[in-house]
Order: C-alpha cells, then sequence, then structure tokens
C-alpha cells in the first residue's frame, strides 16, 4: 500500500470539513502514511470467505413501545445554540450565490 | 495542610466509607468534603479535574445523610461514597467537555444513564475528569486542557484516554471513577497507576449520554482502588437500558459476589489461559518479570496454568485503527457548528455553512482527532472500503473465533495489561504510532466485546513504576475475571506486605 500524497490529505480533509493548514498537510501527510502502512498489515490476513463483523453483539431490530415520552423543551434544545432567532437554531447561509 | 482525619477518609476503600456512613459513624457530607479538600490541595499538581462541582456533591452528600438519618435504607450499597466521572458522560447543567475545545463552556440539556444510575443510587459525583480529546489518547496529552500528571512520578503519563479518572484514584482524590474503554481506555490507565480498571461486556453499561467515538467498540465501566469496589461500582451502573439499543436485556453478572468469593484466596479448578502473543519484541523486561510472577501467584492459589495461542492477535492492532477511526469520522460528523458546541468565523453574511463548518471543525478538533478522522474517511472511501474497513471486519470475526476457541479450553486469559510502564510525558506525542503501542495487549477484548480488567501486578523492578495484569473473559462472564482478580489481589498483598496502592509517593499539599 503507498504512502499517502499530500494532495489526497487535502482531498480528505475536504470530505471531512476541516479547513486544514498548509503546514498540517505536510505533517498530516507523513504521519497518516506511517498509520496507514502499518494499518495495512490487516491485509496479509487470508480471510477471503469469513464473514465481516460490525457488531460484537449480534443484534436486529430492537424495539420499544410507542409511547409518548417528555422529550426537550424547545428552550433546553436551543440553549446551547451557537445563534438563536425567533426560537430556532440561526444557520450561516446555505445556498451559494447562483443556487 | 495535611489533615490526619481527612487523610484516613481519603485512604479508605468505598467500601469501607459506606460501611461507616451507613452506620453513621461518618457523615456522606463529612467524606465529601474531605474528597474535596484533597482534590484542592493535589489537584493543582494532579490536574486529573476538568470540573469540580464542590456544590452540586455537597448538596448530594446532605440528601443521602437526611435520608439515612429519618431511618430510610441506603439507596445503593455505595450511597454516600464519593466519585470522579470521566468528562466523557453527559451531566445535566455540568460541563461536559470531553476535554474538547468544541465543547468547552457546553451544558448537557440531559445526565448520561450512567449519570442518572449514580444519582439514584446515592452515589457523590464530585466532578469531571481530564481525559484524551473525545477518549482518543493513551496519555491524557490529547486533552486541550493540558496533561494530566501520574500521582507515581509526575513526569509520567497517567495513561489515556481516561487518565483523569485513575489519576484521581491514585491520588486519593476520590475512591471511585468512572471509565470509558474503546481500546482499553480504562485498562491501561487503570494498568500505570496502580489501580483497577474494568472494562464490562460490550452492552453491559449503557452507552446513553456516553459520547460516541467508535460505537461498537465503546463501553463504560468502574474504576476503584480495589477489586471488590470495582464490582460494588459496576453493579451500579450496569443492566439493560430501553434508551441504548445496544445494552444486553440480561441480569448484571454477579460481579460482588464473585469478587468476594476470589477473596478467599482459593482458584482451585480455574483454568487460567497465558496468551503466548503479549510478549517479546516491544515488551518492558521489568513489565514481563511482573506478569511471571503474577501468574505463578495464581498457580500457588490453586489455578491451573495453561498455555494459550490466538494467533490473529497479532492484526488486532491493525484491525483497531482502521474501524475506531472509521466509526469516529462518522459519529464526529455530528460536530457541525450549528446546535450546540464551537462555532467559528460566522460573520453572518459571506460565509456558508459549509465554511464555517469546516473553520470550526479546524479550530475545535485536535491533532490526533483531526487524524483519526481522515484515517476513517480514507479507510470508508470507495475502492480502499474492501482492503481497509472491509478486511478489518473480517480480522476481527477471526479475532473473536481466536477467543471463542480459547475460552473452551480456559475460563478466563491472562496478559500483562500494557507492554509498558508509565512512559514520560512528551515521549510520544509526535509519534502516533509509538503512543498506539500503548493498547496492544487491550485491543483484542474490545473487537470481540468480552469482558477484560486490569488489577496492580506489582511495581516493575527496573524503574519502580506499577505494571497491570489484564484478565479477560468471555462475554457475559464477567463475575469470572472479578473472581481471579480479587483472588489475585489477596496473594498479591500477601507477597508484597500490603496494598501496592499505599506506596504511592506521598503529594505536597498545598494549604
Amino acid at each position: 500500500m503507498p504512502a499517502i500524497s499530500r494532495d489526497e490529505v487535502a482531498h480528505l480533509a475536504r470530505l471531512a470539513r476541516l479547513a486544514v493548514t498548509e503546514e498540517e498537510l505536510d505533517t498530516f501527510a507523513s504521519q497518516l502514511g506511517v498509520i496507514l502502512e502499518s494499518v495495512a498489515k490487516v491485509g496479509e490476513v487470508a480471510a477471503g470467505d469469513i464473514p465481516p463483523t460490525s457488531h460484537a453483539v449480534p443484534l436486529t431490530n430492537v424495539f420499544r413501545a410507542d409511547e409518548v415520552r417528555p422529550g426537550l423543551t424547545q428552550r433546553e434544545a436551543l440553549a446551547a445554540a451557537p445563534a438563536v432567532e425567533e426560537n430556532r437554531f440561526r444557520v450561516p447561509r446555505i445556498l451559494g450565490e447562483e443556487q | 495542610m495535611s489533615n490526619p482525619v481527612s487523610d484516613e477518609i481519603t485512604r479508605s476503600t468505598a467500601a469501607e466509607l459506606a460501611e461507616r456512613i451507613h452506620r453513621r459513624e461518618v457523615s456522606a457530607v463529612e467524606v465529601t468534603q474531605a474528597h474535596l479538600d484533597r482534590i484542592a490541595g493535589v489537584d493543582p499538581e494532579i490536574n486529573a479535574f476538568l470540573h469540580v462541582d464542590g456544590t452540586g456533591a455537597l448538596a448530594a452528600a446532605e440528601a443521602v445523610d437526611a435520608a439515612l438519618a429519618s431511618g430510610e435504607a441506603p439507596a445503593s450499597p455505595l450511597a454516600g461514597v464519593p466519585l470522579a466521572l470521566k468528562d466523557i458522560l453527559t451531566t445535566k447543567g455540568v460541563p461536559t467537555t470531553c476535554g474538547s475545545r468544541m465543547l468547552e463552556g457546553w451544558l448537557p440539556p440531559y445526565d448520561a444513564t450512567v449519570t442518572r444510575r449514580l444519582r439514584e443510587a446515592g452515589v457523590v459525583v464530585l466532578g469531571k475528569t481530564n481525559m484524551d480529546e473525545f477518549a482518543m489518547g493513551s496519555s491524557t496529552e490529547n486533552s486541550a486542557y493540558g496533561v494530566t500528571r501520574n500521582p507515581w512520578d509526575r513526569d509520567r503519563i497517567p495513561g489515556g484516554s481516561g487518565g483523569g479518572s485513575s489519576a484521581s484514584l491514585a491520588a486519593f482524590e476520590a475512591p471511585l471513577a468512572i471509565g470509558t474503554d474503546t481500546g482499553g481506555s480504562i485498562r491501561q490507565p487503570g494498568a500505570v497507576t496502580g489501580t483497577v480498571g474494568v472494562k464490562p461486556t460490550y452492552g453491559g453499561v449503557s452507552r446513553y449520554g456516553l459520547v460516541a467515538f467508535s460505537s461498537s467498540l465503546d463501553q463504560a465501566g468502574p474504576c476503584a482502588r480495589t477489586v471488590l469496589d470495582a464490582a460494588l461500582l459496576h453493579e451500579v451502573i450496569g443492566g439493560h437500558d430501553p434508551l441504548d439499543s445496544t445494552s444486553i436485556d440480561a441480569p448484571v453478572p454477579p460481579v460482588v459476589a464473585a469478587a468476594r468469593q476470589g477473596a478467599s484466596g482459593d482458584l482451585t479448578g480455574v483454568r487460567v489461559g497465558v496468551v503466548t502473543q503479549f510478549a517479546g519484541e516491544g515488551y518492558q523486561p521489568g513489565v514481563l518479570r511482573s506478569f511471571d510472577a503474577a501468574v505463578q501467584l495464581l498457580a500457588e492459589l490453586g489455578a491451573e496454568i495453561v498455555e494459550v495461542s490466538c494467533p490473529h492477535f497479532d492484526y488486532a492492532m491493525g484491525a483497531y485503527y482502521l474501524i475506531a477511526p472509521s466509526e469516529c469520522s462518522s459519529n464526529l460528523a455530528r460536530f457541525d457548528a450549528m446546535r450546540y458546541g464551537l462555532r467559528v468565523g460566522d460573520d453572518g453574511a459571506r460565509l456558508s455553512a459549509e465554511e464555517v463548518m469546516s473553520l470550526t471543525r479546524e479550530a475545535g478538533f485536535g491533532p490526533e482527532v483531526k487524524r483519526r478522522i481522515m484515517i476513517g474517511t480514507h479507510a470508508l472511501s470507495s475502492g480502499y472500503y474492501d482492503a481497509y474497513y472491509g478486511q478489518a471486519q473480517k480480522v476481527r470475526t477471526l479475532i473473536a473465533r481466536d477467543f471463542a476457541a480459547a475460552y473452551e479450553k480456559v475460563d478466563v486469559l491472562v496478559s500483562p495489561t500494557t507492554p509498558t510502564t508509565a512512559f514520560r510525558i512528551g515521549e510520544r506525542v509526535d509519534d502516533p504510532l509509538a503512543m498506539y503501542l500503548a493498547d496492544l495487549c487491550t485491543i483484542p477484548a474490545n473487537l470481540a466485546g468480552n469482558a477484560a480488567m486490569s488489577v496492580p501486578s506489582g511495581l516493575s523492578d527496573e524503574d519502580g513504576l506499577p505494571v497491570g495484569l489484564q484478565v479477560m473473559a468471555p462475554a457475559q462472564a464477567d463475575d469470572r475475571m472479578y473472581r481471579v482478580s480479587a483472588a489475585f489481589e489477596v496473594a498479591r498483598d500477601a507477597a508484597q506486605g500490603g496494598p501496592l496502592i499505599h506506596r504511592v509517593p506521598d503529594l505536597a499539599v498545598t494549604a
């Protein structure tokens, strides 16, 4: 498995919504390369027909009674919001100018 | 200023304190105040706590005293006993930061189930303990709020991610603590601070209100200075919770009874497996010598010692550092700067939500969290998925099979908890892989969802620092490891001339 390039790290940072600095790109490229090389060791295991495990406890369809329960009030839900307007979360613009 | 009465309180075990509080020989308020005083005296040096809730703690203690005074039975065997809570479990109206700038100043609107059960049991929550940011790390150096120091040697790390919880126990700031263990974050800090740390069976303790890092691995559990205290706390926090769909709908294994049975010191008929993979290169000789002596003690207690091979454990690190970051990259997507937590760069006009999100995540997350988010994003991306995440999940199956095969031959497995004693602050901070090695022995139990705990085995002969013995058991057989650990604890104290924790150097107390 090849080490990871600076451009690939920049791509990952964009996907992960991390506005990393130029300096971080260099550091992360070298560190992620070392980590990925090490974890690639899992590829040495012959596991062709082995079923994958996503979870240690095999559970399916855990149901509970469909009953009304008290939840947070609007005030409680908004209490930690970075910005509030008219009892709602205020967020930065979500559309571009051409949209 | 040292005070003999409060020293005597803070050096007691939780079981001793509970008994005296319930007999009304000492009040819960006195016990709580003694611990608050101790925190005020030593925590400037240790930095185990991110937030001390003195008012809330004393109010909770008063409520316990009032209930006892009116003739009520104690709400639980630990009613009135103080506890340090890892800052990853939500506490209604009390700061919960996860060691991150992202949640600085956040006051959760609800209690975690663990928090609620502690309150209902009359356990007094003293405050919130320091940790690696979002539980990612093995040294507590990844906290945004400064490193916690190991009471055994303040130039060394207290382990991580739950270094604050374990350091608070070793510094006698609290007799009980809660940790969370995704790859070893309860057990490894326990090992390097000479305290007991338990990762219950996955699903044994509710994850509701535990800020998620890697949901298929995260598990809250008890930390204490004795095996019995850990068992008492385990029964308070454990059990099914309808609010966590992955919590096990079955009774908590009888861990307190097992700890009491073990304390009789007889392990006749118990089969103990020594995992051959956990030795060799990278292991400190003093750790291995302490481990060998521990196995010898178990044999003297009547246990049958069997060597067991778990060949796929060699791939556990690789599988873990693909699976955990993958789940982390997904879980931490919730920190989007919109509903709670930090928001950076919102000028109210020009910058878009997406740009604000990216600037906030850049400013709010530390380097290790960013690394793991990017590794996870990479491992899950198309073209790499099969080779990385898919393959790691298959290796996870093989590790679970290794465990299952081993448990056909033995009742419990043992190993050193961590390959070395506490390393120096700063030593591994720029070398992520070296840091990851601290969890070499603890990761397999997380991947398989089994139970595992660390109990101090002694001090390494080369550096005088604590070493942990890891005892592992099958899922839902947590009681087995408590029995073995409690028996070992008694034999260890007899062989070593008293409780190991009493050999922590005295800390200078600031008046």
